[in-house]
This record gives C-alpha cells, structure tokens and sequence, in this order.
C-alpha cells in the first residue's frame, strides 16, 4: 500500500494476537513501517497500541503473528533481542532507574561493552550524541534529580546509543507541554532525516496531523483504518478512532458559586526526598465550583491533593475547610471534615486489592450506623449498600463479593468513585479521575464530578490533560515547581496560554 | 603501656575471627537482597553449613572438603528459597522463615544422626580437623596491625573477597545490572536484563556464602558441632546489610563492632566479672536492636533510603 | 515447550484446601526419603510416630499438652500476621510470660488470699507477653524499624534472662537448676492427663479471635492494613496504634501460653520452658491461613509430629527431630503451592512454523 515510496519496509508486523485472561488485546493486527518516516499509531485508551507495542519490543510474546525487519522474519524474546534488530522504545512510564545515573541508565543491560565500562568515556559519547540531536542533558546527574521532560530526553538519548533504527514513542507528549511537544517534533524530524524510522503512539488527532506521514487507528486490539497523513483530517481520525460519528459532549449548567469550601494561604510542604514541593500556595474553592489544576507531572500536583488530604504535613501556611482551620490534621480527621479523595494511584492507594468489591465500597462508611453499630460491623447492610452502589454506578462486576484486583480499570474508578461520592459533605479532591480509560469510563467520570458540582460541592480536579480540564473545570491554576502560576477562568483560557504557563511563565495580568 | 597493646591485640584477634562468619553471611546477603530478594534463611543455612562441614571433615579428614559441602548445602537450601520466591512468587518473609525452621530441624537431626555409632550416631563432643590460626611471620608480630594476621585461611581469603566484592558491584557491567534489579526490575527488564535469572544467581551466591560462614564457625572458629552453634549468627547478619546499608565494605566496619562484642564478652568472662554471664551473652543481641533503631532513625531523618527500592518484592511481567 | 502462569479470574477456593492437604503429604515423602537416606525404614518409622502420638490415651493426652502452647502462639502469631507484621518473637513473649508468672507464684503468693494467686500469676505472664511483644510494636510503628529482627533478637534476650532466673537468681537451694516447686494455689488444673485447663483457654480464644477478624470494626481494620497499608492510611485508619494495640494481644496470647506451661505443667520455672513453641507457630499459622479456628487443629497436627518424634527416640533411639524436620518441611510446599490459588499453570507448545532467532 506504499509501494511508490519505497520498496521494502523495514518492519512488518502480520496477524499479531495476544490475548489477557477475558481481553482480546490484540487481533490480528498488521503494521507497515518504511525507513525515514514516522507512523503515528492512534486509538482510544485500551485499542491495543501498546500491547503491539510490547510484543515488538519482546515483553510479551504473541499468540498468533509474524514479524519481518529488513524483509527478513524475527522472532523477538526480549528487549534484548530487539535492541539487537535495533528496535528501542520510550515507554509512557519511563524505563529509568532514579537511584542511578544518566550515564549509567543509558548503558544498563548492553551487552557489547567491556566487564567494567569506564565511565568518563561512556559520559563523553553520550554528551556527542546528545550535542547531534539538541538533546541537552548531564551523564552524571541521577535521574531523580531531573525533570520529566529531561527523563525522557534521557531515554530516548539511550536508545541512540544502542543505534536503533526504529524508536517507538508510546505517548511521549502526556508528560510535556505544548511547546516541548513542539520541540520534540523537531527532535523526531532529526532523527528521521538521518534515516531513522519511528512509530508514536498517541490518542490525539493533532499530533497525528502534525508529527506523522502514515497513520494507523486501532480499535478494540484491530487494525481498522490506514491513511497517509496528508489524506485525511482529524474529524476522519476521531470517526475512526471512537467508531461513531461525534465525540461526546458534557453539557455543563453556568457556575453558581456559593461559600468557599476550601481555602490554602501560603501552603508550603516537601517532597519524600525532603525537597520543597509546594512553594506558597494560595487559592481557594467555593462550593458549587470544579477548580482544575494543570501543570506537567510533577510540578508539585501530588503534594498539593496530599496536603488537603492530611497524608502530608505542610511545612508552612494554612488550611481552611469549611471555615476552620484544618493544617496537618490526621486523615481521619479531615475525612470527618466531609473531604473525600479519588487517588491518583487508584491500585496502590485506593482500593485493596484482596478484599471484596461490596467491602471497598464500605470502606468510608464502614465507622457509623448503619453499618457498624457499637463496633460490631453488620455485613448484610455492607452489602446492600454495595448493591445499591453497584447498580447506581453501573459497576460491572461478577459479584459483590469479587476481589476487587480481578476488576477492570474503569470500574475499580467507579467503585471508588461510588464510595468517595457517597461519603463526600463537601469537598472533593479528584486526582487523575480518568487516567488510562476508555472513553465510556472517562465519560462517567467526568459525569460525576460535574454531578457534584451541581449538588453544591467543591471539586479540587487534579489533571494532565487539558481537554478535560477545559470541559469541566470552571477555573484553572497552573502549577510549575510547586507555585501557582496563576489561575484563569475556562471559558478564557486556551491551550496556548496555558501551555506557557506550565513552562514557568507568568500569567499576564489583565 | 606495652601490656595494654597486646591487651587490645588480642581483643582484636578475637574480633576478626568472631566477625569473620558475618561478614561472609552478610556480603552474601547483600547481593541477594541487591537483586531484590530478602532472604530470611541464612540462619538455617548456616547452621546446616556447619553441621554439614564438620561431618564432612570428621569423616573425610580434609576441612576444605567440609567447606565444599557446606557451600553446596547452603547452595541448594538457596536454590529453594529462590524457586519458592522467584518462580512461585511466594511471600518472601514467610519463605525465608521456613527455610530457616527447616534448616534449624534438619541441622539438628544430623548433628544426631551424622555421628559415629561409638556415640550413639552424636556429633556433638567428637573432635575432627580444623583450620587453625597461621601466623605470618614478622607481620603478626606487630602490635595492633598483628592481629590482621594472626587468622586462620578463612579469613585471610576474607581479604581478597571483600574489595572484590566491592569492585563487582560498582565498578562491573553485571554489578550495574545486578543494582538495577534490585532497584527497579521492571526497568531492567525493559533494558533486556534477565530479571529471574539475576535473582536467582544471585540468591544462591548469597546462600553459598552463608554455608561457608557455618563452615567457619564449626571448622574454625567453635570447632565441632553444638546444637545451635550459630547463636542467632544467621539473624545479626541480616541486620548488620541493614547496618551497613547494602554496601560490602561498611559490612565489615558492623562485623567488627559485633566480632567486638564477642571479644570484649569473653574478655570480661575471663577477667571473672561479677556481671552474671546472662547479663553479657545477651550483649550482641541488644547491641543488634540498637543498632537497627538509629540506623532506621537516621534513614528516616535524612530521606535516605538505603533499602533497594524492590527488595521484598515478586515481579512479573505479563500481569495484567 | 514453556510453561505459564495465567492469572485466574476469582480466587480458587479448591486450591486454597487443597494446598495445605498436598503440602503435608509432600513433607512426608521428603521426610520419608531423609529416613531412608540415613538408614531408617521410612514406614516403621511413620507407623511409630502415629502409635506414640494418638496409639493410646497417653500418647493423646502427651499430644494435648503439647498442642495447648501451639494454639495459643499460633493464635498469637496469627494476628500479628494478618497486618503482615512479622511477629517471630513468640518464643520471646513465651518465655517472659512463663518468668513473669512462676514470679508471681513463688514471690507473691504470701500474704494473698490464695484464689487470688493463680489468676494473679495468669494476669501477670500476659501482661509480660504483652509488653514484650510491645517493645518492637512501638520501634516498628513509631520508628519503622524492622520487626523481623527486633522480635528475633528480644528472644535471645528473654531466653538468656530466664536461663539466669532458673540457673542461678531463682534457684532453688540444693538443686542446679531450676526454682522450687510453686505452691498449689498457684497451679492450674489439668483436665486429661497433664493436659491444662489452658486447652479451654485456647479453644474460647480461637472463636473470640474468629468473630472479632469477622465481624467487627477493629478486625476490618486490621485486615485493610495487612492487606495495603496504603490504602489504611489515605482511609484514615491510624496504623501506628494498630499495630501496638495488634501486638499487645499478640504477645499476650503468648504470655498466656508461657504462663500455662509453667502453672499447669512444670509447675516450677526450669529448663525446657522454650523448646521452640513460638517458631513452630509460624508454621501452625501459615499452614491455617491464619484461621483462628483451622489453627487449632494444626496445632494438634504439629503437636502429634512433636509427641510422635519423642516416641521414636525413646523406642527406636532414632532422633526426635525428625518431627521437627517434618515440620520445617511442610510449609516449603505449601508457599510453592500458594500461587495456585491465583493462578493456573498453562503449558505453551511453539508454533510448528516458528523459526528460531533471526533467519537469513
């Protein structure tokens, strides 16, 4: 189907399957790529992009399919064995140990170096590499001393040094800001001008449009359309991509404010590492309000849903709930303030994965009547509130009684979103609501959180994707390293704006 | 003056050959928890090592044979914790408890089945070969700096294992790896490193290691068999890794400290002290408490964290 | 040709009863292959060990006496286990439970009432149990220091101080080793044989321990913390207290355990209180998946291994570790097995097409 650009591909991926216990995650999938150009791979969250990924780089091995590189067919066990092909990936979290240095990520696992590599040579191969390509970065700093945007400069650096000819990109524009993302662009466009060729996986139009010569949709672990680039626009991308003709649109009734719900003066705390993450934070929330924070992760977004969640002290300012001082109180004590909090962390931290479904539901509720009277916990009432929350939020599960890990993404969210908006008299902290869902869940998320806004509540929406914080956020503050940049209202704000201040800039006074 | 001198290089011949079992234990465990595994075994491991190296030598004549076995032995005991942790992704703690219950039991068993029939098949009281102390001429005369080498062999080849360690460790490609492991797996894995394989390899070592420390207790150091002849050797190595914060070199500073105690215990024992000798025996024990609360005190005040960041922890890959 | 683990969709409940069955018959082979590699019949061997455990009333009772210290570490252990704070320090609280309470019987016993005397002395090895255990509660829950150690080296410690009481400070003139007899208001029944009314003790705690883990807050809360002290904490449960509060019942179950052996069976503090109780706990509670009242009847299994080892050594002088070896090699199955309930083992066959590596 490219014939007239080039002869051969120099990958090839036939009927690729691999299925997960009750998932088809990929169904006969093919794939094309041609030396010096770039393959945008685009699908909803869960269409199996990453999965394909995965089997080409030899994490996980197919059921079904062949791959061909330079026309010849490759059977790939391991990373090690595409890196020997010369297929290297930037996966969306990065493969980077923070204890170590640059120098000493870029060189981890090689096989073709001395038993004890000298350092300093590595370190100046890497900073020649690193002056070709504009991809400015310290061999000898530690990882977790850097930011995101120089991580994954950092990865893509070590799979220069490896040599790779292909690079896939597994949504490398999630963790930057608009004008990063640009930078990129021209990095990759570098890249593939020496001859290198690149698969990105991405789930927006845009950077299809702007980054790619080919396009790919996948949809529920298919192949389902093939384009160039230059013949086709976003409206066909989306169609193809959702497999229905419009993307959803939440109807939104105007903000009525009421009184304020939460308010931080001056809010100062620390990271794990004992480093200042939150530099004098100051905004407030009134009820009735969905206020959205943007910013690039790590910029001091999980600190800060910590901190008015009383899972981390401040080091300086105040808190105000409802009126009422509320600083370094104890989690349970701000949860009795009617705070509830959807983590970001939704396996780690929200739920347990061991114990029933109807249990993680009661898990808020559980300390008062009606389902514990004088200590004695009454499971018959547990489970009638898990019915109810199971068929109100639509969780499908097998059963109340269900181990809440064999659930899906999305509902384990919906359970936890069952359980925080149940017990909420207030204020609700929502932090990544909609990470890694597919549209319908993201859709019911987002649904809730503007549902609670309308019953009066205060909504702290913590998010990286700006699209969502312009849906449904009535106003926006920009974090960058830990200080709030400024804080525009949503139906003013654009991305190019906001964008600019991610990257450190100051909103313009008006 | 001059007697105070000899004083303290006695004290400190006894140090090293009191700490030389730890720091075999230790060094081995700290490669196998540098991969990400904790092994709770070493205690029975050791024990067994002892046991098994000193029927060994009773029977064969040669020590060096004795410390062979001891290294298989603790070898193949490694090889299971690794099997139950790594393949079967059991619960680390609870494996390593076992294997030490096991180990404690079987070393019992053939410490009373081992011996010869003249003594109703008890280990216990036969006198076998040993490795004794050789002085180095000259050298051991030296006040103080003697008592590095008044050792016997074992610990003399201590000399050359623990800067060898070091190197390994941070100087090597496999060191790099073997740190990466331990830290991050799923990152080493991504890189083409051989999580399982690095894991187990690195297990048995630490096993292998922990035989050949029971082998100097029960061939040197306490030569025969007692029940129980570690007293507790096996644990305080865990705790010294955590002393010298997964680092070889610091592992034998904690070793000393700890070598010190046996030194300065028996010294006080000799002197005929009214302390009764339950008041002293129980020295190493409460020393090993308190060094782990400043250590773990210090950690928490100063953010570091020495423990790999995946220690403890099964990995797999394709979970989902 | 390899082989996979899939990940089952729901926990299998066959698995979980299967495991534990197929782990203790495993440990009896492998054991039966020790005996054979060093010279005894295997069969004859078992056939003994049964006889002398359940053969007779005697050998029942012995089975009892020994069963009753195991079920209360056991218990003791378990709750400690649930939050996956790793409690090895029952032989510790043990052995203090049993000080503290022969303390009481041969020191405080003048000059009270005397009914007041056993259940002063009872009271008295819990509260030891309990502190003891308390100790490394407070490093680890206040200081993070690893319990796994703490526990381990307070058992040194415990067993040195008695050693000490019974060799030299408490001594009873005119023998070389232990105190002297208590006086019997200080002794507690026996019920069959030497067996102590600590067998109700034990049997009453499993089910209080069995409705507390199901049916009330705090044990909802213990598990939500064993399960994922993460998520404890961001739910607002107060882990640190937890903890201590967990361990003070922990090592006071132990202390009971102490004080029952010295109270009902020894009657006098002497050699032989630690014979190793709070280690085989671990395996009673792991083995019972750390249910109250499964952990009973382990404990009477374990037991029975203990009684049928002494037997053979008196009647075959084969060693009577040979139970312990059992039993230190019943739990190496059981946690290789453990995986099964999550996950199922699938053989993958290559595909007859498939070339190896890169073709050219």
């Amino acid at each position: 189907m490219n014939a007239e650009s080039s002869p051969t591909p120099i990958l090839e991926m036939r009927g690729i399957t691999k299925h997960f216990p009750g998932v088809m995650a990929n169904d006969h999938a093919d794939l094309e790529l041609y030396p010096g150009e770039v393959l945008a791979l685009l699908g909803e969250n869960g269409a199996g992009k990453s999965t394909l990924m995965n089997v080409l780089v030899g994490l996980y091995r197919p059921d079904e399919g062949e791959i061909y590189v330079r026309g010849q067919r490759v059977e790939i066990h391991s990373p090690r064995d595409a890196a020997t092909l010369g297929i290297g990936m930037v996966h969306q979290n990065f493969m980077l140990v923070p204890t170590m240095t640059v120098a000493e990520n870029i060189i981890l696992g090689m096989t073709d170096l001395p038993f004890a590599p000298r350092m300093d040579e590595v370190a100046r191969r890497i900073r020649e590499i690193s002056q070709r390509y504009n991809l400015e970065v310290d061999p000898n700093a530690y990882i977790w001393q850097l930011s995101v945007g120089e991580q994954q400069r950092v990865e893509i650096l070590k799979l220069l040094y490896r040599g790779a000819e292909i690079l896939i990109l597994d949504e490398p524009t999630a963790v930057l800001t608009p004008q990063e993302s640009h930078e990129l662009g021209r990095i990759i466009k570098r890249m593939t001008d020496e001859g290198k060729s690149a698969i990105f996986i991405t789930h927006k139009m845009e950077e299809v449009m702007e980054f790619s010569q080919w396009v790919r949709v996948m949809q529920a672990g298919k192949v389902v359309a093939v384009k160039k680039t230059a013949e086709t626009n976003p409206q066909e991308l989306a169609r193809l991509m959702v497999g229905r003709e419009v993307l959803f649109r939440l109807e939104k009734d105007a903000c009525t404010p009421g009184d304020v719900i939460l308010e931080l003066r001056d809010v100062s705390a620390d990271n794990d590492k004992g480093l200042p993450a939150l530099r004098g934070v100051s905004f407030s929330i009134h009820g009735g309000e969905i206020l959205g924070i943007a910013g690039v992760a790590g910029n001091g977004q999980r600190e800060l849903a910590e901190v008015v969640t009383g899972l981390r002290k401040v080091t300086q300012g105040k808190i105000l709930i409802n009126g009422q001082e509320r600083t370094n109180k104890s989690p349970l004590e701000i949860i009795q303030s009617g705070v509830s909090h959807i983590p970001a962390d939704r396996i780690g931290m929200g739920v347990v994965g061991d114990m029933a479904v109807a249990d993680n539901i009661a898990m808020k509720g559980y300390r008062q009547p009606p389902l514990t009277e004088h200590g004695i916990l009454h499971p018959r009432r547990i489970l009638e509130l898990a019915r109810r929350m199971i068929e109100t939020f639509r969780i499908a599960t097998p059963s109340p009684q269900t181990h809440i890990k064999f659930l899906s993404g999305g509902n384990i969210q919906k359970a936890i979103l069952a359980r925080e908006i149940d017990a909420c008299a207030g204020l609700l902290v929502a932090v990544y609501p909609s990470r890694g869902l597919d549209v319908g869940a993201t859709e019911a998320v987002r649904r809730r959180l503007l549902e609670q806004r309308d019953a009066g509540r205060a909504v702290l929406l913590i998010s990286e994707d700006l699209e969502e914080l312009l849906t449904i956020a009535d106003r926006i503050a920009v974090l960058f390293e830990g200080r709030v940049m400024g804080i525009l209202p949503a139906d003013t704000a654009d991305i190019e704006t906001l964008g600019l201040m991610m990257a450190g800039a100051h909103e313009s006074k008006e | 003056m001059i007697e105070a001198l000899l004083l303290l290089t006695q004290i400190l011949t006894i140090t090293l050959r009191a700490g030389t079992s730890l720091i075999y234990a230790a060094v081995g465990e700290i490669y196998t928890e540098r991969s990400g595994i904790l092994n709770l075994g070493l205690e029975g491991m050791m024990l067994t090592g002892a046991v098994t190296a000193f029927a060994t030598a009773f029977y064969t004549g040669s020590p060096w044979l004795g410390v062979l076995v001891a290294m298989g032995i603790g070898m193949i005991m490694a090889a299971i914790h690794a099997f139950l942790t790594v393949t079967m992704r059991a619960n680390q703690v609870v494996s390593g408890l076992s294997i030490t219950l096991f180990g404690t039991g079987l070393a019992s068993f053939l410490g009373e089945r081992l011996g010869p029939a003249s003594n109703n098949g008890n280990l216990v009281g036969m006198v076998g070969p040993r490795f004794g102390p050789l002085e180095i001429p000259v050298l051991s005369q030296v006040p103080l700096v003697g008592a590095l080498f008044k050792q016997d062999i074992l610990t003399y080849l201590l000399y050359a294992l623990v800067p060898l360690a070091v190197y390994y460790l941070y100087k090597t490609r496999n060191g790099l790896n073997l740190r990466a492991v331990g830290e991050d797996p799923q990152t080493a894995d991504a890189m083409g490193i051989d999580v399982t394989r690095t894991r187990y390899l690195y297990t048995i070592l630490g096993g292998m290691l922990a035989g050949f420390g029971g082998a100097h207790l029960s061939l040197a150091y306490a030569p025969g068999w007692t029940e129980n002849i570690t007293g507790g050797r096996g644990w305080i190595a865990i705790a010294l890794v955590i002393f010298a914060m997964w680092d070889p070199a610091r592992a034998v500073l904690g070793a000393i400290l700890f070598g010190g105690i046996n030194a300065v215990q028996f010294r006080l024992q000799a002197s005929g002290t009214t302390i009764p000798a339950a008041y002293l025996n129980m020295l190493p024990y409460l020393m090993t408490i308190l060094v782990l609360v400043i250590m773990t005190w210090w950690e928490n005040l100063s953010h570091r964290i020495g423990a790999p960041a995946a220690l403890g922890k099964a990995y797999m890959r394709e979970e989902k | 040709m390899r082989i996979v683990f899939e990940k089952r969709e729901s926990v299998s409940r066959r698995a979980t009863v299967l495991v534990p069955v197929v782990s203790f018959v495993v440990s009896l082979i492998f054991g039966a292959i020790l005996l054979a590699v060093s010279g005894a019949n295997p069969f004859v061997t078992y056939a003994a060990m049964v006889k002398g455990a359940v053969g007779s009333w005697y050998g029942i009772t012995e089975t009892l006496v020994k069963a009753i210290p195991l079920m209360l570490t056991g218990l003791a252990v378990s709750i400690a286990f649930r939050m996956r704070f790793w409690n090895i320090g029952a032989e510790g609280q043990l052995t203090l439970g049993g000080v503290a309470a022969a303390g009481v019987a041969l020191y405080w016993s003048q000059g009270l009432p005397g009914w007041t005397v056993l259940p002063l002395a009872i009271l008295a090895g819990i509260v030891a149990g309990a502190l003891w255990a308390g100790i490394p509660a407070v490093l680890k829950a206040y200081l993070k220091v690893d319990e796994t150690l703490t526990t381990l080296m307070l058992n040194y410690v415990a067993i040195l101080y008695s050693e000490h009481l019974y060799y030299i400070a408490w001594r009873a003139p005119g023998y070389n080793s232990g105190t002297a007899k208590f006086p019997e208001t200080a002794w507690l029944p026996q019920i069959a044989g030497r067996a102590n009314v600590g067998l109700i003790f034990a049997i009453i705690l499993a089910i209080l321990l069995w409705l507390v883990f199901k049916y009330t807050r705090w044990g909802f809360e213990l598990k939500i913390i064993g399960e994922n002290q993460t998520a404890a904490r961001y739910l607002g449960i107060n882990i640190a207290r937890n903890i201590v509060l967990a361990l003070l019942l922990s090592g006071a179950l132990s202390g009971l355990a102490g004080a029952c052996e010295v109270l009902g069976l020894s009657r006098r503090l002497q050699q032989g209180l630690s014979v190793g109780y709070g280690y085989t706990a671990i395996i009673v509670a792991w083995m019972a998946q750390l249910n109250p009242i499964v952990i009973l009847f382990v404990a009477i299994l374990m037991a029975a291994l203990l009684v049928g080892g002494d037997q053979i050594q008196m009647k075959m002088r084969l060693p009577a570790s040979v139970g312990l070896v059992l039993q230190g090699m019943i739990l190496i199955p059981m946690l290789a097995g453990t995986i099964f309930t999550e996950y199922r083992i699938r053989i993958v066959r290559p595909e007859k097409h498939a070339q190896p590596e890169v073709t050219s």
